[in-house]
């Protein structure tokens, strides 16, 4: 059962703030409601307010920058209207293969992406993925609106730097360089993931090399983080040795900030994101080698 | 002295006005704001075919669909419900006869307790209605929102495939 609560339907950005300055504590943003209304049943969290930003104008369209340089994606689109999105596979397919594969059907045609970032549940898909398409937030708030990169936005477990009052209104994705191709692996036995990695290459195609690498790790610690010092590794290693398996990989783990739990101890945890780590930079070089677009392949979830 | 008999003043009406259409028909609910959709279907429409199992939509046993989608009632507010159409197990069937998922269903024994079989039915419902043609695999990805404890889901994959073969007969 769920507590008592009083549901705001504001229209604006703006009337959002308000109410949440007015109510404060008491008062919860509203989307989907997939992760918010679980945790309220499990008294993890008593609001008497809960302001639905589905109300508000234009945070569900899905649409490129007008400059064309970003897709511009509004915090209440849903994981369907991801996965399905026209414009998210043609020049995001690795975040159309995750969004797909985000829990399940119900959750995906209610979650919203603005909620599942604000929520901040460290074991999720998307911000793993954002990260490495060096995603932005925009959040509106009294000061006006601010841009945040992604991992700037993300601070802890269920902890974001939204502010008490601001909102998320937007999520925009650079488009990644010409020819980068990515890749998205995620490993779990239960509803939720125990490791998800991103890795995304762009090529030196003259040197069949790594000339830029990014990858992140969600699910393992605290928070989806970049794991910028096997970026720098990756510099200039062929893509062949990428895909017959990078034995420096299986290290990239051993330092992180793992956090035991239902879904693995740490140590546990170190040693998948080395394997997973290791298996996404390969799907990723062989998407890269087999050229621009080549990232829509054969499913890629090592998965219950 | 007399004895004064008090009555406190009564606690404001919380419900909210909720029009919406519920297996076809259009109905006016008043309900709290914190109501779910499934304590809604079961308590106010007598609608006890969708099933409360895990209550965090894992399990999906409260399938229903809302304006066509696959949602789990009991973690769907039925705020949400407001000027939309809403289908349950109940409204599945016309009064001739039962859903070609249905008799699927019946026909490969796709169900032993029968719990999870109102939620996988509307499950695989909506998933035939957009991809009446989705392949083995894109059946299991799809049901994996949708558990058993019984069947070891071989006869519901059956039952899946025989309906798919019905639909595709009948053009449906």
């Amino acid at each position: 059962m769920l507590p008592p609560f009083e549901i705001h339907q504001p229209a604006t950005p703006a009337e959002a703030v308000a109410l949440r300055v007015r109510h404060g504590e008491s008062a919860a943003l509203y989307a989907g409601g997939s992760e918010l209304l679980l945790a309220m049943k499990e008294g993890l969290g008593a609001f008497e307010h809960l302001i639905d930003v589905k109300t508000i104008g234009g945070l569900d369209t899905l649409a490129l920058a007008p400059d064309g340089a970003a897709l511009v994606i509004g915090a209440a689109v849903t994981h369907r209207a991801l996965e399905r999105s026209p414009l998210l596979r043609a020049h995001f397919p690795m975040l159309a293969d995750m969004e797909r594969q985000v829990a399940n059907a119900r959750v995906r045609a209610v979650g919203t992406l603005g909620g599942n970032l604000c929520f901040a549940e460290p074991h999720s898909d998307p911000p793993t993925a954002l990260l490495v398409h060096e995603a932005r937030v925009v959040l509106h708030g009294g000061a006006g609106p601010r841009r945040l990169a992604l991992a700037d936005f993300l601070v802890g477990p269920y902890e974001s730097a939204l502010g008490p009052d601001e909102i998320l209104t937007h999520v925009e994705v650079p488009l990644p360089p010409p020819r980068a191709a990515a890749a998205y692996l995620k490993f779990g036995l239960h509803e939720r993931p125990t490791v998800g990695v991103a890795a995304l290459l762009v090529p030196d195609v003259a040197r069949g090399a790594v000339a830029e690498a990014r990858v992140a790790i969600g699910c393992v610690g605290p928070v989806a983080a970049r794991l910028p010092e096997v970026g720098h590794a990756l510099r200039g290693v062929p893509l062949a040795t990428l895909e017959a398996g990078w034995p420096a990989a299986e290290t990239a783990g051993e330092r992180l900030d793992a956090v035991g739990d239902l879904h693995g101890s740490a140590e546990y945890k170190r040693a998948m994101a080395g394997v997973f780590v290791k298996r996404a930079l390969a799907q990723a070089a062989r998407r890269a080698r087999g050229g621009v677009g080549g990232h829509i392949g054969a499913p890629h979830l090592a998965d219950t | 002295m007399s004895r004064l008999e008090i009555e406190a003043p009564p606690p404001p009406d919380r419900r909210l006005r909720l029009p919406t259409t519920v297996n076809g028909r259009p109905v006016t609910l008043h309900v709290v704001p914190e109501a779910v959709l499934l304590d809604v279907l079961r308590e106010d429409l007598g609608l006890t075919g969708s099933k409360r199992s895990c209550d965090v939509q894992v399990c999906g046993a409260c399938t229903v669909l809302l304006d066509g989608l696959p949602v789990s009632a009991c973690a769907v507010l039925a705020y949400e419900a407001r000027g939309r159409t809403v289908l349950t197990i109940e409204g599945l069937a016309s009064e001739e006869r039962l859903h070609p998922v249905q008799e699927a269903f019946l026909a490969a024994s796709g169900f032993q307790c029968g719990f999870c079989t109102p939620g996988m039915i509307m499950a695989v419902t909506a998933m035939l209605d957009e991809a009446p043609a989705a392949t083995p695999a894109e059946v299991r990805e799809h049901l994996r929102g949708n558990i058993c404890r019984c069947t070891g889901y071989v006869s519901i994959l059956a039952a899946v495939a025989a309906a798919q073969r019905a639909l595709a007969r009948t053009g449906a």
